[in-house]
């Protein structure tokens, strides 16, 4: 292994490993909110024991994921400080406002989590909707960072150094509101979907559990909402791409001539020697529509780009199709769930009685993390050979230190064993949780 | 008064808050390992009851003296992380194993066996860190880093695998473990817990004094620039006396139980170090290269974060003030921790 690829390696695994706390961060305190804001509202305090149920279910998570940012904003110069000397003061800005948001979400979360005895039932709720919007703030703000790197703006390259800094115009590149929202709508998405997994997973074993039931419920609207929303976002995004990375869309859809009228690809294997991608279902002038909003309209293929200014085109090609895959299929689940829901509350019947619904949830639950993390495989595989596209290689930022294995493997090891406690505390948390709804509020007055 | 040297003094100001909020978390780290006798127990748990609600924000501090060196002053962010990659990498292992074992023993099973089990990670990660986070520190200072057109020239050991750097570390283990133990007796009413942290606050005291000796020896050698710092300017002279003072201060308010008159003095004192350290380091950021001038970035960067640092400071103080006055205004009156934990 290269020390180039071990840097690449030890900064893919160590976000991949971050997003999903970062993710969870953003979507569960909005959860938390809504569950203790019906509490203060109903006066059920099932909805107390949910909100405190999921409150250390978060701290836990939010613990790993503040951790393992750290680490993050530490190896952007650990492993890319030539990267960090050359766009540190262009993209300084949106770290800086995320130390903030970072700073805000901490601050709040830690009355949220200790402070239920201590403060105002509604001051309490505050706390709350501060770590939900600081969390969702801190998100946008590192995506916006990121965004910059796919669509650089702001400066102007004189001698191969950066000149005429425009911090606000890079913050404002092309690429960054489409990004952030398509990244937080993701959040929501993804950890609603879950949370919906794991309460639909109880309540098939305790079907009558009112507590599972309400939790479900939330869950699956913020999830479902998102999911809804989040294809539209999608479209948005890969129309950006079109215009600021045209190879990375032709990456995306295995496109390797540049056609008239392209088809959009479902499945099939780029071969890269051959400049083809075989075994595709394709559904003509589709790409064309999706890219550039019009059947006829020109996509740019792969082939217009020397070699070495291509991203691996078959991982890229491949990542992109399940992310798509995933995205419409909980879109489609959270319709189902729209529909049963309407037709309930017209009837008044229960909507969650159905086995299937909540077996499908339950096979649901990874499809928005499994989306997230191959969405960042095609963002940052897709932007190779650059880690600033079309100004600096990545090869170039890398740093001189050798044997970058060594760290890697360390990371590697001590995040694989993060993981493992964390997933084990929180089965605990979950084996647990309320049976019946006596236990419920019998434990809902103890904790009140 | 110049820009770069308002943003640094933003920078140093974050890092003396990150030692004085932070650095007090690890040093409760340091007594829940050394917690001993009979109500060694009741120590652990206040320690716990003391950091749960604030460490997280506390460790923010960090955050913001990285980012604020990267943006303000790139180049210099890019050649300590690249001499100091094996310190800081260390230091950064050491930063998830304490966070993340201080919040799993927590959620974890309430069994002794198993407590023990996370207090011994938290506690000896509490330990490696801060004595990590003075060795890069240290190594900054040293002026050992030497690079050329952007490339580190002194190699990956060198600067900090040597007794000035060490020294250093083990110099801000002390301070973060003394401070820590002064906090500690205003954090509870009980009369024996508050003698025990007395006591430490003490002894810890001492060893503060002998390292804070033994790192102005070695900077002799170890620190050149840095020591003649000291002695050049008048201001950081006039630092050290007011250190040497408040040092004074802390030990006869512990000695005669004044302890809020201890947490200043302390607090003072840990204050004054580091802003003698900076004031003789001045106006290098890395020495002897690299200055808050050569490294700076363009105008408009650094106006801009400025700007972005007043603003955050409107929302955050307030915020941060709401916090600690939630969860420090009053000492706890039981030592269950299990009571804050819902």
């Amino acid at each position: 292994m290269t020390d180039l690829l071990a840097a690449r390696s030890q900064m893919a695994m160590s976000l991949a490993f971050h997003i999903i706390f970062a993710a969870i961060g953003i979507a569960m305190p909005l959860l938390m909110i809504i569950a203790e804001w019906k509490w203060l509202r109903t006066k059920d305090e099932i909805y107390l024991t949910l909100a405190k149920r999921w409150a250390k279910g978060t701290a836990i998570l939010f613990a790993v994921g503040a951790v393992s940012g750290t680490v993050l904003s530490f190896e952007l110069g650990l492993l890319w400080p030539t990267f960090m000397g050359y766009a540190g003061a262009i993209i300084g800005m949106p770290f800086s406002l995320e130390g903030f948001a970072f700073f805000t979400e901490a601050i709040f979360l830690g009355i949220y989590l200790y402070g239920w005895k201590r403060v105002p039932p509604r001051a309490h709720l505050f706390a709350g909707a501060m770590v939900a919007i600081s969390g969702a703030l801190s998100g946008i703000f590192v995506v916006i960072a990121n965004a910059w790197m796919n669509a650089p703006t702001g400066f102007k390259i004189v001698d191969g150094k950066p000149v005429d800094i425009d911090p606000i115009a890079a913050m404002l590149n092309p690429a960054a509101f489409s990004q952030a929202l398509h990244m937080t709508l993701a959040a929501y998405a993804a950890t609603g979907f879950v949370v919906a997994g794991i309460h639909a997973f109880m309540l098939l074993r305790d079907r009558q559990n009112r507590f599972h039931k309400a939790a479900l419920a939330i869950a699956l609207a913020v999830g479902g909402i998102s999911s809804i929303l989040q294809p539209l976002s999608g479209d948005l995004l890969a129309k950006r791409v079109a215009k600021t990375q045209p190879v990375k869309l032709a990456a995306f859809e295995g496109q390797f001539e540049t056609q008239t009228g392209a088809p959009f690809r479902i499945g099939g294997i780029p071969d890269e020697e051959a400049g083809v991608t075989r075994y595709a279902i394709e559904i003509p002038y589709l790409l064309s529509i999706l890219a550039h909003g019009a059947p006829k309209a020109v996509v740019i293929g792969l082939n217009e780009y020397p070699p070495d200014r291509r991203p691996p085109v078959a991982i890229v090609h491949m990542s992109f199709q399940i992310m798509v895959a995933c995205g419409v299929l909980m879109m489609i689940i959270a319709l189902w769930g729209a529909l049963r829901f309407l037709r309930a509350r017209h009837k008044q019947t229960p909507w969650l009685e159905s086995k299937w619904f909540l077996r499908v949830l339950v096979a649901a639950a990874p499809l928005g993390f499994i989306a997230i993390e191959t969405g960042w495989v095609v963002t940052e595989v897709g932007r190779q050979p650059w880690i600033i596209f079309g100004v600096m290689r990545t090869s170039e930022a890398v740093t001189p230190m050798p044997g970058l294995i060594v760290p890697f493997i360390t990371f590697t090891l001590l995040y694989i064993l993060l993981a493992i406690v964390t997933v084990w505390l929180l089965l605990r948390q979950v084996a647990a949780s309320p049976q019946g709804a006596e236990a419920d509020q019998k434990e809902a007055r103890l904790a009140a | 008064m110049p820009l770069e040297t308002i943003i640094a003094g933003v920078m140093i100001a974050s890092l003396v808050l990150y030692a004085l909020l932070g650095g007090a978390d690890y040093g409760g780290g340091v007594w829940d390992l050394f917690a001993f006798g009979k109500r060694a127990r009741e120590q652990r748990a206040l320690i716990a009851e003391a950091i749960s609600p604030v460490w997280e924000a506390n460790h923010v501090w960090l955050i913001l003296v990285i980012v604020i060196l990267f943006t303000a002053f790139p180049p210099a962010f890019a050649v300590i992380a690249t001499a100091l990659h094996i310190p800081i990498s260390l230091l950064l292992i050491g930063i998830v194993l304490r966070g993340t074992a201080f919040t799993f023993r927590t959620y974890d099973v309430q069994r002794d066996d198993v407590q023990r089990r996370w207090s011994l990670v938290f506690s000896i990660a509490s330990i490696i860190t801060p004595v990590l986070l003075g060795i890069v520190l240290g190594a900054i200072a040293s002026g050992t880093i030497r690079f050329e057109d952007g490339i580190v020239t002194s190699g990956f050991f060198f600067s900090w695998l040597a007794p000035f750097p060490f020294a250093v570390g083990f110099f801000a283990l002390a301070l973060f473990a003394f401070l820590a133990a002064v906090y500690l007796t205003l954090e509870t009413r009980n009369r024996e817990l508050q003698e025990d942290f007395r006591l430490r606050a003490i002894l810890s005291g001492v060893v503060v004094g002998i390292l804070a000796l033994t790192v102005f020896v070695l900077a002799e050698i170890g620190a050149p620039t840095v020591r003649a710092g000291i002695g050049r300017s008048s201001w950081a002279l006039a630092l050290h006396v007011l250190t040497a003072a408040t040092a004074t201060s802390a030990f006869y308010a512990l000695w005669t139980r004044r302890y809020k008159l201890a947490r200043v003095s302390a607090a003072a004192q840990v204050t004054l170090i580091l802003l003698g350290w900076a004031f003789a380091q001045y106006p290098h950021l890395v020495e002897p290269d690299i200055t808050i001038f050569s490294a700076a970035a363009p105008r408009i960067t650094l106006q801009l974060l400025l700007a972005a640092l007043i603003a955050g400071a409107i929302l955050l103080f307030p915020s941060y003030y709401y916090l600690f006055r939630i969860f420090k205004s009053q000492p706890q009156k039981g030592t269950k921790a299990a009571d804050y934990q819902t």
